[in-house]
């Protein structure tokens, strides 16, 4: 019994923590309306300037909780500066530029904190007056924990005053409503936001900050506690504080008695609670319905088939990359290889996004998929690789099949949340299923059947199965299939009112869209010779996204385009620097700045332009 | 009409996407003026309402309020110039009370506009004042109607946008929103009125401009406009 109720207060603690967080990001969210990735940032920011505080001035009561706050502001201060550079240019954009544009900000903080305090994990030292513990009916449970949970609710009711009591928070309120007619009524929106950004990056440094005594703090706390705030906000309700925090509570006990069930996936647990709330109550448990749903990427001028020369490009693209090896070195071989792959990556994210407007945050589960089908086949079952391989694309598109059933129930950021939810338990099963995925190890020794071991062979298979791929992918975009599917993007009421089925079009996308990742990631497994649970995290699916954004979502050519300046660029700055991540952050933000319709949107606008004049 | 009006609005074109709504509007509203703009369902007047508050993207022309050119202006920085926004679906809002919308609208006051507390919109609409605290989502449409009206009225303006306030309101109510819209002219405000009820319009407007597929058809005197059964019939749905 006593075992239950630690049990039941741990739970509570990690609500404590997970409420701060999250209240930020709903609060951040109601206003902008942007998914704010670098939410966790500023929580790890908050945490490392607390322990840098702690170390100094942390020996006493009064200097350790003075410290926790000038962390809390300072992460406020940063959130702020954020807003004032990059957000304010980006309110209009298409939710995809965003969140990456925020995601951008995640890569450059990772580095910056890096080189500030070492890759090394620090422990904290404990509050001061709070070392102990205490007993609760003969358990000890942490004194420490006591003063988080007894924070929650402190904070929320400080919200709910300065919500309910003061102009600003009218005003947010009225904002987060409906913005444009706060405008309209004489609020200035851009102080607003800045404030909004001060308020909830304080809330995720605050939480942050508050770590320090209880767990090390270390380069992987962003990711790991903003796709969990993600979890709560998406259940609570977007833009709901009470939602916020009701849903924190769940979740703390999901996790504090989930690990009594089911150790071993705890974590999957979380998201599969998530994907059912959201099928049950669409908008979570005290969200409203949108007033305006969030928009996919602007549908762009309608595709056309090109004509003439341009119409035998792709082919004789082909026909020359099938003579690179005639003069070209191993080391070109293998990026090429690993350029090809990544083009039929980017090209099946394209299919959903670009025709679809379904903006997945999650296509490397299949990606990830298939390339661990793919290893378990070769090594676990000693298959040959043509099976191996073809079993790739049947186990993206299987996971595609299934875990798209839920997704294209919803649309919009909603879509996008359920995408990564499913991506995050594909993650952790390979991640904690140690017997069979080899955990954080992954699988080596995946190498390709003796005649296909050379890099010109290899290649050249690679070559031959994405390029066929590419060819039926782009089939299918003018099939009457794409039709449907675009109709769907454009406006799903008329392509109802016409016959088309419009969630069965983006289930079908949804899969083939997973089984073309599946075969990618298949390959990619044999061209490393080893997989690991990274090929199915979220940077995975970002970079996939990068790809896509860099050549334009407007265009069938754009994401073959956007791979190979992403993957030179990358395999590049690597070479060069260890900041990779800080540059490809400013990469991403640039190009989100710069080109709002991608490199090759961009590139036809001037040629139009040029025409024109 | 004698020297500069309030606002004048010239050539003003907009677009929603590729559908060019609005092919160059002119229209002026002179001080202590109230000007009708009618015209049929989609003839454009909610369009140039928005045009003006600047709520729209792609626009062109020239708008000049109190003689300074506005039409480069963000709209919180048209309304606090004076330039008071009633829209046609009121968006009034729904999870704030009656007291917190009428906050969200509170500016400080305006040298040669009259200056209103909520004391004074309680007195002015009556039943407002009985439901302070309620939430704005559980009022009935008129109440909301007056809430988004007293609302606008909270930043002092000078010009009020009022886009068809008589639209689905009791016979009553409408009654009443003619007494408090003839009550604000006497306070010396300016009012550009959309409306497609004649009779309402004609119950306070001195000016009517006739609307049609974004273009002005007619501007003159609002008893000439009842006169004249042609244009009415040409341009208008009775
Ligand atoms: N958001 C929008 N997107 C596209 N077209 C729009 C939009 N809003 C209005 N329109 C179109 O613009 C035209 C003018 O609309 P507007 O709302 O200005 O008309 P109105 O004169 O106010 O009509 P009503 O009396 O029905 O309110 C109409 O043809 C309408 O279909
Ligand atoms: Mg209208």
């Amino acid at each position: 019994m006593s075992f239950y109720l630690v049990q039941f207060l741990s739970g509570l603690a990690t609500a404590a923590t997970l409420f701060l967080v999250s209240s930020g990001l709903t609060i951040v969210f109601g206003v902008t309306r942007i998914v704010n990735f670098a939410h966790g940032s500023f929580y790890m920011l908050g945490a490392y300037i607390g322990w840098s505080l702690a170390e100094r001035i942390g020996s006493t009561p009064l200097g350790f909780w003075g410290g926790v706050l000038a962390a809390a502001l300072a992460a406020g201060v940063l959130g702020a500066v954020m807003e004032v550079l990059l957000l304010r240019r980006l309110y209009r954009s298409p939710e995809l530029f965003q969140l990456l544009a925020t995601f951008g900000v995640v890569l450059v903080v990772q580095d910056v904190a890096s080189w500030i305090w070492g890759p090394e994990d620090l422990l904290g030292r404990r509050a001061p007056g709070l070392r102990g513990s205490v007993e609760i009916l003969d358990q000890v449970f942490p004194l420490y924990d006591l003063v988080l949970i007894a924070l929650g609710p402190l904070v929320l009711a400080g919200l709910w005053l300065m919500f309910h009591r003061t102009r600003w928070g009218t005003l947010i309120r009225a904002a987060t409503q409906d913005r444009e007619m706060t405008a309209a009524l004489g609020v200035e929106p851009g102080r607003l936001f800045t404030g909004v950004l001060f308020l909830g990056s304080a809330l995720a440094g605050l939480g942050g900050a508050l770590q320090v005594p209880r767990e090390a703090i270390n380069l992987g706390m962003d990711m790991g506690i903003v796709v969990e705030a993600f979890v709560v906000v998406v259940v609570g309700g977007m833009g709901s504080l009470m939602g916020a925090f009701v849903a924190s509570l769940l979740i703390g006990q999901l996790q504090a008695f989930g690990i009594l069930v089911f150790p071993e996936i705890t974590l999957v647990l979380v998201f599969l609670f998530m994907a059912v709330v959201l099928v049950l109550r669409p908008y979570g448990l005290l969200g409203r319905a949108e007033e305006a749903p969030p928009t996919a990427a602007s549908p762009g001028p309608p595709l056309s088939a090109s004509t003439g020369i341009a119409a035998w490009a792709p082919l004789l693209l082909l026909a020359l990359l099938a003579l690179v090896p005639l003069f070209a070195g191993e080391y070109a071989l293998i990026v090429l290889t690993e350029l090809v792959i990544l083009a039929l990556f980017a090209a099946s994210l394209h299919l959903l996004i670009g025709l679809g407007g379904l903006v997945s945050f999650g296509h490397a589960a299949y990606f990830g998929l298939g390339a661990y089908g793919a290893a378990l086949l070769a090594t676990s079952w000693a298959a040959p690789m043509p099976l191996a391989l073809a079993g790739a694309p049947l186990l993206g598109g299987l996971g595609a099949l299934i875990a798209g059933w839920f997704c294209v129930r919803r649309s919009g950021l909603y879509f996008a949340m359920l995408t990564l939810a499913f991506a995050q338990i594909a993650w952790s099963v390979t991640f904690q299923w140690y017997g069979v995925t080899g955990g954080d190890n992954g699988i080596l020794g995946v190498w390709p059947d003796p005649w296909a071991s050379g890099k010109t062979a290899f290649y050249l298979l690679t070559l031959g199965l994405c390029g066929g791929a590419l060819f039926l992918l782009r089939r299918v975009a003018f099939a009457p299939f794409g039709y449907a599917l675009r109709a769907g993007r454009d406006s799903p009421l008329r392509a109802e009112a016409v016959g088309i089925d419009v969630r069965r079009t983006q289930w079908f996308a949804f899969t083939l869209a997973g089984s073309a990742a599946g075969l990618a990631g298949g390959l990619y497994a044999f061209s490393k010779g080893s997989v690991f649970p990274t090929l199915m995290s979220v940077p995975t699916s970002v970079d996939a996204l990068v790809m896509v954004l860099m050549g334009g979502v407007q265009t069938l050519a754009g994401p073959v385009v956007g791979a190979a300046l992403f993957h030179l660029l990358r395999t590049e700055i690597m070479s060069l620097t260890d900041l990779w991540r800080l540059i490809l952050g400013l990469v991403i933000i640039g190009l989100v700045l710069a080109f709002p319709k991608g490199v090759v949107g961009f590139a036809r606008d001037l040629v139009q332009r040029g025409r024109a004049a | 009409m004698t020297g500069e009006p309030l606002l004048r609005v010239q050539g003003l074109q907009a677009w929603y996407g590729r559908a060019h709504i609005l092919a160059g509007v002119d229209l002026a509203v002179g001080r202590g003026e109230v000007l009708a703009l009618v015209g049929r369902n989609g003839a454009g007047k909610s369009t140039t309402m928005k045009a003006v508050m600047g709520l729209l993207d792609a626009r062109a022309g020239s708008v000049t309020f109190e003689g300074r050119d506005v039409s480069a202006l963000p709209p919180h920085r048209i309304a606090r110039l004076g330039i008071g926004y009633v829209p046609e679906d009121r968006r009034v809002f729904t999870e704030l009370t009656v007291e917190e919308n009428l906050e969200v609208g509170r500016q400080p006051p305006r040298p040669g506009a009259p200056h209103w507390t909520p004391e004074k919109l309680y007195a002015l609409f009556p039943n407002l004042a009985e439901m302070r605290g309620r939430r704005g989502g559980r009022m009935s449409g008129g109440e909301q109607q007056m809430l988004t009206l007293a609302r606008t009225l909270m930043g002092n303006p000078s010009l009020l946008l009022l886009d068809e306030p008589s639209e689905g309101l009791a016979p009553r109510i409408v009654q009443q929103m003619a007494e408090a819209l003839r009550a604000l002219k006497a306070e010396g405000l300016s009012i550009l009125l959309s409306e497609q009820n004649l009779a309402f319009a004609g119950a306070v407007a001195d000016r009517a401009s006739v609307i049609e597929k974004g273009v002005i058809r007619f501007d003159g005197p609002m008893q000439a406009l009842m006169k004249e059964e042609s244009i009415r019939r040409a341009y208008l749905a009775v």
